[in-house]
């Protein structure tokens, strides 16, 4: 590819083409049929991947997400054109793993990753403002791990096939998009037919829309928990500015397409039990900023050969599963005959955030490592 | 002759190189040679260092990249 391409794709610039695009096709991709407030939610497509296999059983939220399959070939795509495909792997999978799963526990607490609490206040859901919040509180505190030397260690140069692994599981949830097949009687593939799960753009716009933002986040390394980590820690706002033009952006298209509500109570796929909605995000923010990035952020890394963000993917789709077995996962606010009844956590949602916390700081002050400092 | 600073970030992802290379242009002995090995880590250290005034040269090196960092 053109160095003046990638130049601009480095520059502050290209990441706000690349925050905006996302803004943008993640409207376009509600207007097109997917749920309100979740044009695009990493965490959530994650989660009903997992229902579509009968990894958990919530019959409202299972689906294929092609977005899920296109957001890593698209970044692959990107990758092997500009020779940043790496097969890589080797540091510290178990404790991804874990992160990964303990970070969906968090993002279902809130019911979205970053990605959907800046479309959700871009859709007017105020309670996004809480989560976001939380989600600063969590990376702050992962960045005071990593001043303290914290570490998952280095990865090494690994096999190809390694590298491969990901892609190939994509294209194969890719067949089973399509093929839909129905391995035993009342069994998986289950697709929704009421609820998030059964609302969705056609496919093959799903795919492409999928395919484009992985192209342009694998160059711009567009990361939305890298944009609050870099501005704390070394005051850096590009990726910042990413981030500010998703919102902006995917507001301006909401308006346009009469996709904006704004209040706390009663909005669509989302809870207004504010503490939670919060905690949830501390959790969801210190996972990945202790994993070096958002759930998007590992898409693209899993695409480019990185076999330890695959295993932090593989995490959150088991994590989901977990979530939602044990009833971990929040119930959004319903309205009744004109009345809200608030949504929230259950006591056992509400331990796993507590225990998902006490997970996270252990990692966190275990991993701390003295070794890596400069030698002379 | 001086002996230069190595900085060794390979296999580390982000943010760690910089933080590493933070470490070093702290400690003041230019210049300083950062091995990195992914386009991220790359630029990430160019830009951060840049932003603190330093020159980098950057050059293919192994499966990955050398910057050389001077004030």
């Amino acid at each position: 590819m053109s160095a003046r391409l990638n130049r601009f794709f480095a520059s502050r610039w290209g990441i706000i083409a690349a925050g905006a695009a996302i803004g943008l096709l993640a409207a376009l991709l509600q207007r097109l049929g997917n749920p309100p407030n979740m044009g695009i939610c990493v965490a959530c497509f994650e989660r009903d991947i997992a229902g579509a296999l009968g990894l958990h059983r919530a019959a409202t939220v299972q689906y294929i997400r092609p977005e899920i399959i296109a957001l890593v070939l698209g970044s692959m795509v990107a990758a092997l054109l500009c020779g940043e495909f790496r097969p890589r792997g080797g540091s510290a999978p178990v404790v991804r793993f874990v992160l990964g799963a303990v970070a969906m526990v968090g993002s279902l607490a809130f019911l979205g990753c970053p990605w959907r609490a800046l479309l959700r206040l871009a859709g007017g859901d105020l309670n996004a403002i809480f989560g976001l919040a939380g989600l600063a509180v969590g990376i702050a505190i992962g960045v005071w791990f990593l001043r303290a030397g914290y570490s998952l260690g280095r990865s090494t140069k690994t096999a190809a096939v390694a590298g491969w692994a990901m892609p190939a599981l994509m294209i194969g949830l890719l067949l089973l998009a399509v093929l839909r097949p129905q391995f035993t009687k009342d069994g998986p593939i289950f697709l929704s037919s009421s609820g998030p799960g059964s609302l969705h753009a056609p496919l093959l716009i799903s795919l492409a829309v999928g395919l484009a933002i992985g192209f342009v986040a694998q160059r711009t390394r567009f990361c939305t928990m890298g944009a609050i980590r870099d501005a704390i820690l070394m005051r850096d706002t590009r990726l910042l500015s990413g981030v500010a033009a998703l919102v902006v952006t995917a507001f301006v298209a909401n308006l346009a397409f009469g996709q904006v509500k704004v209040g706390l109570a009663g909005q669509p796929i989302a809870h207004s039990s504010y503490l939670w909605n919060v905690l949830g995000m501390v959790l969801a923010g210190l996972a990945f900023a202790l994993a070096g990035g958002c759930p998007g952020r590992q898409l693209f890394l899993s695409g480019e050969g990185d076999g330890d963000a695959a295993i932090f993917v593989l995490g959150m789709i088991t994590g989901a599963a977990f979530a939602h077995n044990l009833g971990l996962a929040a119930s959004p606010d319903k309205v009744v005959e004109g009345v809200v009844q608030v949504g929230g956590l259950s006591a056992a949602g509400m331990w796993a955030v507590a225990l998902g916390l006490v997970v996270c700081l252990a990692i966190g002050f275990g991993m701390r490592e003295k070794q890596w400092s400069v030698e002379a | 002759m001086t002996m230069a600073t190595v900085v060794d970030a390979r296999g580390f992802s982000c943010p760690q190189p910089v933080i590493l290379v933070q470490r070093a242009m702290a400690a003041g002995r230019y210049p300083i040679e950062v091995l990195v090995d992914s386009g991220a880590a790359r630029d990430n250290v160019t830009r951060m260092a840049e932003r603190a005034g330093c020159r980098v040269q950057c050059e293919a090196a192994g499966d990955g990249f050398k910057l050389t960092l001077s004030k």
